[in-house]
């Protein structure tokens, strides 16, 4: 799915909404996030996931082809971490443990 | 460091739209729920100037519980991978994106 492709499904669930509104809904959506990161802030949807910046300190680099050392600034990097739900969700439901955390707690002691 | 929730998001949406807080926020959540739909389908979710969600398959491999050193195998299963785009990494960083996005 693309965000087109996006912007379509929520146009045809939403006949009530005029297109460039729709666009504009789902184009706020993602500026708010990124607006968020670029601040440094985190956005946090429950169920869903959260967006993060993680800093990288400045290092220095090689020229893979002369070798030849060069200083890398830092920066921060855009991290996603899934939400519980979202995360279940793709694996079609709650987990199905091998053995219950309390089984195997108890196994360990005997061993 | 500030957190933004699903109602920075939705009011956003209403500052910008001029919906109703309400129908503002039942969008939010229709967006998130057409994103997660896709991605439990196993379809990856490309979003221009924003970055990919995919999901990727990985196979079975023993793990331990580290606590207590027995070994568990970890069962087959899907993750979640987010892949940002050029754009967007430019932009937390506050400078000019690139003018082709490749990773998007």
């Amino acid at each position: 799915m693309t965000k087109s492709e996006l912007i379509a499904q929520l146009a045809a669930a939403n006949p009530h909404l005029r297109q460039p509104d729709v666009e504009l809904i789902v184009a706020t959506i993602f500026d708010e996030i990124t607006a968020a990161l670029a601040r440094g802030d985190r956005v946090e949807l429950r169920g869903f996931g959260a967006f993060s910046a993680k800093r990288r300190e400045p290092r220095t680099g090689r020229n893979p082809r002369t070798g030849a050392a060069v200083a890398v600034a830092g920066k921060a990097v855009p991290y996603f971490k899934p939400g519980k739900e979202l995360r279940e969700r793709i694996n079609g439901g709650p987990p199905q443990k091998a053995t219950s955390p309390a089984q195997g707690a108890a196994s360990a002691r005997v061993a | 460091m500030n957190t933004l929730t699903r109602a920075d998001l939705a009011e956003a949406i209403y500052a910008q739209v001029g919906l109703s807080r309400n129908e503002s926020a039942a969008l939010l959540e229709t967006v998130l729920e057409r994103i997660s739909a896709a991605l439990e389908a196993g379809e990856p979710v490309k979003i221009a100037a924003f970055g990919t969600f995919l999901v990727r398959q990985k196979g079975q491999r023993v793990g331990r519980n580290p606590k207590t050193g027995v070994e568990v195998p970890i069962l087959p299963r899907k993750v979640l991978a987010f892949r940002p785009s050029q754009v967007l990494r430019a932009r937390i960083n506050n400078q000019v994106p690139p003018k082709r996005d490749d990773a998007a």
